[in-house]
């Protein structure tokens, strides 16, 4: 078993992580009410790989993930506040309303996404980290993916290139098993995904996602060879979600029994005996970090409910950098009159009235949100009988913007 | 003035670039040793070494990817991808990636790169290194669309993509490499220097048609412009538009509300082509001044064949354009 470090770490790991459980039972709650929208995937149950990994990273690391990555970003150092303002769609959230729960993003931290594509930020992290071994930089570049990435295109290219330039960067398999519903005996001819660096001549290790000490000492070995020796590794993390991959998943593919004993190994849990029963930590450093947890979530909900939407004026917004314009770089046609996308503060007031139109169809949200998981209504890639939206807003009921809330990727 | 040929002022656009700018760097597939599958990185790993000049493994999207990520982290990526259609096995990273992280990012990250790829058809490379697809990346906000048709405006339009904190699809075409051209020396004001997208060439100046001619097509354009006015008395204005997005579409519609008419001659297919965006473009914004429908000609709706005469009859050639200006021109002569 990992050593546990010094009382000040372990607090730090521990609230770290009880922050993390109880902002994601507060998203998948504002999931319920309507306040976040999308398809919402929550990390219940991978909060050690999360936190045991970025403990060990330095301030001028990268850091690359999935599409849940709410706790990363928040393991990173961005306030939760603004990872739940970008949930609610508000010009205060990580990306001002523009990428929703997949796409968190904190340049200042070095969180560098966030992305929706299964396997997509597997080049880029090769990339982030080719350019601080260009510029004779220290920085290693973590990259986070799940167990269903490692069957895409991306993973076998991205493993090849980055043993080949030999890139300072560290590959981590958050493996919890499922790639969306499909568990990985159905998935991957070679279930032992730590293998899959074999072929690539890198070190491929397996280690207890469930143990944050573990997943220290194993990633901060990963990056010490990516720092110092410019060679990459392929870290897989047991690890496992309690929730479903998305807010609209129904659990067909799985048994109550297998959540509830990946449950008795719960990180958090059993880092907070062990810390009391080392005396590094007590009961009330356990209390306090829980508590601290709530306040900073409550607080979060209290600021994204505050933050206003976006403006409709500023839709094209940052869709491109232009120091010096010239043509037309985007072509708004919503109105008749067609104008610059890039003109959208100045649009005429008939395209401003039909940009409130369409925007009216967003409705107000009220009321709670049946689960479509639990209700038994949903199926991944069924339609729902009754949508969520529906119960939401009947008003809305047949809205063009009603919202799907079947999910179609894997992780 | 230099008399250069395409490839030759691309390369010394990316020469120059490189020698200006640290953080500019090529990578893709057999442009270091082999100097490019068409010749136009030739020279760069001898001056530049291999750490700015990379052959990379046959992996577009994660060629693409890697680029993508070093932008981000500061870096300015040129990225060869060694034909347009290959670059459909990057679609992933150029349209779900390259071209959505500055705004679904809002902001905080750049994607400063360019991914140049060469089309068009004419050297018999059939149905998958031959296509057009300035169309299909026209459509995505986010990119910027270079397609260049002389060496002076490759080599200005290569600078300013490079300069350009936006991701850039820089399309060159096949039969164009060796095509020559006077192309400005140096990196001044008047000439040499980068060309701001965004301004269309008017190529030839008349009143009576205009022609908008995209890449080889420009050339195509010009030199039916050539024959409508010697047998037909016909003087038409040609554009080539240099960059479709950002487009200048002023210059474009200053010129329809000057002749009343307009053909559009592309090398894509004419669904959602090119053509058809500029078609609905004027017909919006000028329709009181049209005399005439708005004609495309475009290339065959089919996959580039093989066989030589059936490749040159997918291609739009000088009696197509001289057909279609005509007939905007039926009943008013």
């Amino acid at each position: 078993m990992a050593d546990l470090p010094d009382a000040a770490a372990c607090y730090e790991l521990l609230a770290r992580m009880a922050l993390i459980r109880r902002f994601e039972e507060e998203a998948g709650r504002q999931y319920q009410r309507a306040r976040a929208g999308g398809f919402l995937h929550l990390a219940i149950g991978e909060e050690a790989t999360i936190v045991g990994t970025t403990s060990v990273m330095r301030d001028e690391d990268f850091l690359i993930g999935t599409y849940r990555t709410h706790g990363h970003a928040i393991a990173r150092g961005t306030e939760p506040k603004r990872v739940m303002a970008e949930l609610f769609g508000r010009v205060d959230g990580t990306s001002g309303g523009r990428g929703g729960s997949m796409h968190i993003f904190d340049a200042e931290k070095r969180f560098m996404g966030g992305y929706g594509i299964v396997g997509g930020n597997l080049p880029i992290a090769a990339g982030i980290a080719l350019a601080s071994q260009y510029k004779g930089e220290d920085a290693v570049t973590v990259c986070m993916f799940g167990d269903g990435a490692s069957n895409t295109g991306n993973f076998g290219e991205t493993m090849n290139l980055a043993a080949l330039w030999k890139l300072p960067v560290l590959f981590l398999v958050e493996n919890n098993l499922y790639g969306m519903g499909t568990s990985v005996e159905r998935h991957s001819a070679q279930t032992d995904l730590s293998k899959k660096a074999e072929g690539y001549g890198i070190p491929g290790e397996r280690i207890d996602g469930m143990d944050v000490a573990e997943v220290r000492e194993g990633v901060a070995e990963g990056i010490r060879l990516a720092r110092e020796e410019q060679r990459p590794t392929l870290l897989e993390a047991f690890t496992y979600r309690y929730r479903g991959h998305s807010a609209a998943d129904p659990e067909v593919y799985r048994e109550r029994e297998e959540v509830e004993e990946w449950r008795e190994k719960d990180p958090i849990e059993g880092f907070a005996q062990r810390c009391m029963e080392a005396d590094v930590l007590g009961e009330r450093e356990v209390r306090q970090a829980r508590d601290a947890a709530e306040e900073a979530v409550k607080a979060a909900v209290e600021f994204a409910e505050a933050s206003p939407e976006p403006p409709l004026d500023t839709m094209y917004e940052n869709l491109y950098a232009q120091t010096e314009p010239g043509g037309w770089y985007a072509v708004d046609e919503r109105s008749p009159e067609p104008h610059r996308g890039e003109d959208e503060a100045q649009m005429p007031d008939a395209a401003r009235e039909l940009a409130e139109a369409g925007a009216a169809y967003a409705g107000q949200p009220s009321g709670e949100r049946p689960n479509p998981a639990t209700h038994g209504d949903a199926q991944e890639g069924v339609e729902p009988r009754v949508s969520a939206e529906r119960e939401v807003d009947e008003e809305s009921e047949d809205a063009p913007g009603e919202r799907a809330i079947n999910d179609g990727d894997g992780d | 003035m230099a008399e250069l040929r395409m490839r030759e002022a691309l390369r010394d656009a990316m020469a120059e670039e490189m020698r200006r700018d640290e953080a500019v760097f090529v990578i893709g597939e057999d442009v270091a040793v082999f100097e490019g599958a068409f010749k136009v990185t030739e020279g760069l790993l001898e001056e530049f070494g291999e750490r700015r000049v990379r052959d990379t493994p046959i992996s577009e999207n994660t060629i693409v990817g890697t680029g993508v990520g070093a932008a981000m982290n500061g870096l300015r990526p040129i990225v060869e991808l060694m034909t347009v259609n290959f670059s459909l096995l990057a679609l992933d990273q150029i349209v779900n990636h390259a071209a959505a992280i500055p705004y679904m990012f809002n902001g905080q990250a750049k994607v400063p790169m360019v991914i140049r790829m060469p089309g068009g058809g004419g050297h018999q490379l059939g149905p998958t290194h031959s296509h057009s697809f300035e169309a299909l990346y026209l459509q995505v906000p986010g990119l910027l669309v270079a397609c260049p048709s002389t060496p002076a405006d490759g080599k200005a339009l290569l600078k300013a993509a490079i300069r350009d904190d936006n991701p850039v699809v820089f399309i060159e075409h096949e039969s164009l490499y060796g095509a020559r051209g006077e192309v400005p020396e140096g990196d001044g004001e008047n000439g040499g220097g980068p060309l701001r997208f965004g301004q269309a060439a008017v190529r030839r100046e008349g009143s009576d048609v205009t022609i908008v001619g995209v890449l080889k097509m420009a050339h195509v354009a010009e030199s039916a412009a050539g024959q409508l006015a010697e047998e037909h008395s016909v003087e038409a204005e040609v554009i080539d538009p240099r960059t479709l997005r950002p487009l200048d579409l002023d210059t474009i519609l200053a010129s329809v509300r000057k002749t009343n008419r307009a053909v559009i001659v592309e090398e894509g297919w004419p669904h959602g082509g090119v053509g058809a965006n500029l078609a609905t473009l004027i017909t919006e914004q000028a329709f009181d001044y049209l005399d005439a429908p708005v004609q495309r000609v475009t290339g065959a709706d089919v996959h580039m064949p093989y066989s030589k005469r059936l490749e040159q009859a997918a291609i739009p050639h000088e009696e197509h354009v001289v057909s279609a200006a005509l007939a905007t021109l039926e009943g008013a002569r």
